[in-house]
């Protein structure tokens, strides 16, 4: 009989949960779930609406002519459907995500509370700035905390997520070198950075010249300073690296990036690590995008919505996109007209339709004030310590290719424990999902073989981080005494088994198509 | 700080574990000379839950709420009910506090709501595949012009002057590093002529329906003259809403569809987050920027759901990526599929035509006004107005009497003289009669 924990029955006897298919599909509280077009059906609706009659004189002939396909249902099917999807999902709410690189932590109720104030959540863009000065001083805020947290001058803040922001910081970079009247095709972007940076660096119309690591998962500063030259436009570095490690030439970089007349960007996805700290500004950093999400903890939400304003050097401070937020005797004042700019101010041009992305903004700010300064610097040195605390832990049992550490704020395995075993880093994070865990992050950085990444961030107990160290230890040992039983196959107790992501891609079915139903008799 | 799990029994224990003997020792790779102490910062200690809701409140405070005034702003944003269980859902810890769905097999609620919205937004607009979202409506226009320069391998934009003036911008600014844009003149209340200007070197050309002023554009004349010249037609909608009563771009020849998804689920909120609906023609499928949602089976048979053809993005391809976008706006595009389920087919129409209605009512109301007259002979729930006086300084004197009346032309376009007196006025279902009377009283005083 299978056990739990507290010792008490799982299963009853010899039969397995698997083994007895149930009459409905389901499994209990497990529900399989239909798409919705596949639950409505025509003429019901979620909502009551008036049905007005309508002149077409003024629609310009333009009238739909078909119908849409949706289909119709009442508020409790839709309510009923979207409460069994969110069942099938994982969430930081509902265990440790120690996704490396991209910083689940706890995400405060308060935040959401205080971004949905009308105030804030029902005010639009383009009222008249008399009665949004209560946003556009949040706002200002707001850019007090990331300059001072920087050191840094000044701050962009439309950038609707971290790889937006990164476009920003190099169209900045593009646009003080052009008013220097140079020009500069090549970025040097080192191996272990994260994918999007040579993405946007090519999307800003550079080519990207990579930068090999050394041996202990750093920059190689030779190399580096071999390719700086009079046609580099920046260097694109991310620090603490995606090794989890901190750049420690980081100051000689800034020197040698500025003595060639190229500018230093800075990926801040792991601003987390140092925040509170560390001053970026201090290390000769002349543009940095900040991940609220990730350093702030705004909610992900499964994919965004993000933002990623980005902080700026006196050099670049000029060329920041519109729109301005000034400061003067008359309130708040957002510049969108170029005839308007203070002196010195040369936008690039504009990142996005409005002001960027306030309901992050509102949250972020609430997170900064809850935590104070104080706050932010603890949250930085536990989550270096819980981070350590796990390498430490788990180093003799899984392999970690940069020795003993210190890491910042994520530890870095490989998958050398698992030579010989049969077992992949996929199958072993697919185990950790039966195990009731988020799998860490697989296969990034690149840089590193089988790379398994673990973001524990502050957020957790100790008690939750040896649980996690425990379950850990356990699949590794199994692994590596060929016992390999949990991993074939895994996971085996998801929603979803193992599912077919080549099948998906070469024939791709991107949305729901009716199907034809058969003619009814006569 | 209430957020913080750790004791300092809890911290001593770990650096013990770790073999250090302070946490400072875990920071030795930072050059010491750029740690600086706390006293560094010029910024307040930590707060408590209540004093933080007391501080952000009275900041919310010094704002005039949309739902707080007679309301007629729009122009690319728009007020509309959102239904409570809208909130209530996208609120559910397991949707809110996931992440990108890296793990399918404990993902498949985000990756089967991806899925609806494709879908949704595929019959929305006419067209037969669409991303997972992008941020906005604006960025969704400039990625849209870059995907049709990579297309057609021509460097050239031609953009309507009927398509908002800060989407034109945000095109400028990304469409300039790879090409050129050129935007068309501006005529309120009338189609330019951009047959003239489509030529050899013309990538695509970009058009707004209902455009800025409110203006309904013919698409299909404008795809027709576009296809002639090999250049494709970039539709934007910046109300979705319309799409219910009007003539979905797909069915005018469109052959990307860019529009702004606010109106539907998601609030104002100042101007973000939105999410950018994006959707075009299977055979240009590979060139999509954004993330994607595709059906599969599991290894037991089972339908499910994967992120697919990441073979175009930024972590597999890095400098030859389709787009550097690494996101979407997930919880505002959940927003979105469970409000339009709501709707349905039915509800959307008939909240479509009551937008209509409400918006042909106030332009009769307030074109009987002295001093005003109507622009936009067409419109959906927009239209743009003369005023006999400058209207920046009529939105500002109304403002000062509690009425947000619209947003003046020269707020968005403050170059052109001829434009000074245009105000954009927008009505929804939210615009009730007392609203739409209160704003005719007070234009008939001042004007």
């Amino acid at each position: 009989m299978t056990m739990n924990n507290q010792g008490r029955p799982t299963a009853p006897g010899t039969i397995e949960t698997n083994e007895l298919p149930t009459i409905s599909g389901d499994r209990g509280l497990d529900h399989e779930e239909p798409l919705i077009f596949e639950i409505g059906r025509d003429g019901h609706a979620g909502v009551d609406l008036p049905d007005v009659q309508l002149s077409e004189t003024r629609l310009a002939g333009q009238r739909r002519k078909g119908a849409i396909g949706l289909p119709g249902l009442s508020e409790p099917e839709v309510i009923r459907h979207y409460v069994r999807l969110s069942r099938m999902n994982y969430a930081i709410d509902s265990g440790l995500y120690p996704l490396g690189s991209c910083t689940m932590k706890h995400n405060p109720r308060l935040n959401e509370k205080m971004a949905r104030l009308p105030g804030f959540g029902d005010l639009h863009p383009l009222a008249p700035q008399s009665t949004t000065q209560g946003a556009l001083q949040l706002i200002s805020d707001l850019m007090k905390w990331l300059t001072t947290l920087t050191g840094m001058p000044a701050v962009a803040m439309s950038p609707k997520a971290g790889a937006h922001g990164e476009l920003c910081g190099l169209l900045a970079i593009r646009a003080a070198i052009e008013a220097r009247g140079e020009t500069r095709k090549r970025i040097l972007v080192p191996e272990s950075a994260h994918g999007t940076n040579p993405a946007t660096a090519a999307f800003a119309g550079f080519t990207i010249d990579e930068v090999k690591g050394t041996a202990d998962g750093r920059v190689d500063m030779a190399e580096l300073e071999g390719k700086l030259g009079p046609d580099v436009a920046a260097i694109m570095l991310t620090n603490p690296n995606t090794c989890g490690l901190f750049e420690r030439d980081i100051r000689h970089m800034a020197d040698a990036t500025h003595k060639a007349g190229a500018y230093f960007y800075c990926d801040g996805a792991n601003f987390n690590a140092i925040a509170g700290r560390v001053r970026p500004g201090d290390l000769g950093i002349d543009a940095m995008h900040i991940n609220l999400h990730k350093t702030f903890s705004t909610p992900h939400g499964g994919g965004g919505p993000g933002a990623g304003p980005v902080v700026l050097s006196a050099a670049l401070a000029p060329f920041a996109p519109l729109p301005l937020l000034v400061h003067d005797d008359k309130g708040f004042r957002l510049i969108e007209d170029r005839d308007e700019l203070p002196e010195g101010a040369k936008p690039f041009g504009r990142m996005s339709a409005f002001h960027g992305q306030m309901g992050m903004f509102v949250r972020a700010l609430s997170y900064m004030l809850s935590h104070g300064r104080d706050g932010v610097r603890q949250a930085s040195e536990d989550a270096v310590l819980s981070a350590n605390y796990i390498l430490a832990s788990l180093k003799d049992v899984m392999s970690a290719p940069f020795g003993d550490g210190p890491c910042m704020h994520e530890a870095l395995f490989d998958d050398h424990f698992l030579d010989g075993t049969g077992v992949t880093t996929l199958d072993f994070a697919k185990a950790m999902i039966d195990e009731g865990y988020h799998p860490m992050t697989m296969y990034f950085p690149l840089v590193v073989h089988g790379a398994m990444l673990i973001e524990p961030t502050e957020s957790e107990s100790k008690e939750s981080l040896d649980r996690f160290i425990h379950v850990l230890r356990e699949l590794a040992l199994e692994a590596r005494d060929k016992k390999t039983a949990r991993f074939e196959g895994a996971p085996r107790l998801a929603p979803r088994r193992r599912l077919d992501e080549t099948a998906a891609a070469r024939k791709p079915v991107l949305r729901w198509k009716k199907k034809d139903l058969p003619q009814a008799a006569e | 700080m209430r957020y913080h799990p750790l004791t300092t029994a809890d911290r001593t224990a770990m650096l013990s574990k770790i073999g250090v003997p302070a946490v400072d020792d875990l920071f030795k790779d930072v050059p010491s000379a750029a740690v600086v102490p706390l006293s560094a910062f010029d910024l307040p200690d930590t707060k408590g839950e209540l004093e933080v809701d007391r501080a952000l409140t009275r900041l919310a405070a010094k704002n005039t709420a949309a739902g707080a005034a007679p309301f007629f702003c729009g122009a690319g944003a728009y007020k509309h009910h959102v239904p409570a269980a809208v909130d209530h859902l996208i609120q559910r810890s397991e949707f809110l506090t996931s992440y990108t769905p890296y793990q399918p097999e404990i993902a498949q609620g985000t990756l089967q709501y991806m899925f609806e919205f494709q879908t949704q937004v595929a019959l929305l607009t006419g067209m037969e595949v669409a991303n997972a979202s992008l941020y906005d409506g604006s960025t969704a226009t400039a990625e849209a012009v870059l995907m049709a320069q990579r297309i057609t391998r021509r460097p050239k934009a031609i953009l309507s002057g009927g398509l908002h003036p800060h989407y034109a911008e945000t095109v400028e600014t990304v469409a300039a590093l790879s090409g050129q844009v050129q935007r068309a003149p501006v005529t309120p209340g009338k189609a330019e002529d951009l047959a003239s200007l489509i030529d050899s070197d013309t990538a695509c050309v970009v058009v707004q329906s209902p455009d800025v002023f409110g203006l309904i554009r013919d698409l299909k004349s404008v795809a027709a003259i576009a296809h002639a010249k090999g250049a494709l037609l970039i539709a934007v909608v910046t109300e979705v809403v319309s799409l219910g009563l009007l003539e979905a771009p797909g069915f005018q020849d469109a052959d990307i569809v860019a529009c702004e998804g606010q109106s539907i689920g998601n609030g104002l909120n100042f101007g973000g987050p939105y999410v950018g609906l994006f959707a075009t023609r299977e055979k240009f499928l590979r060139q999509m920027p954004g993330r994607l949602t595709g059906e599969t089976v599991d290894a037991s048979g089972k339908r499910g759901y994967v992120l697919t053809l990441s073979t175009r993005e930024q972590h597999i391809r890095r400098e030859k990526a389709t787009s550097n976008i690494c996101t979407n706006s997930g919880l505002c595009c959940l927003a979105f599929t469970i409000h339009l389920s709501l709707l349905g087919e039915e509800g959307l129409t008939r909240l479509a035509r009551l937008n209509h209605a409400k918006a042909s009512a106030l332009a009769d109301k307030l074109a009987q006004v002295k001093g005003v007259s109507l622009v936009t002979p067409s419109f959906f729930n927009e239209f743009t107005i003369e005023l006999s006086k400058p209207a920046a300084e009529v939105v500002d004197t109304l403002a000062a009497k509690g009425i947000l009346a619209g947003v003046p032309a020269s707020r968005l376009l403050p170059h052109d003289e001829h434009l000074r007196d245009l105000l954009i006025v927008a009505a929804t279902e939210t615009t009730t009669d007392e609203d739409a009377d209160a704003l005719a009283t007070a234009l008939g005083e001042i004007l």
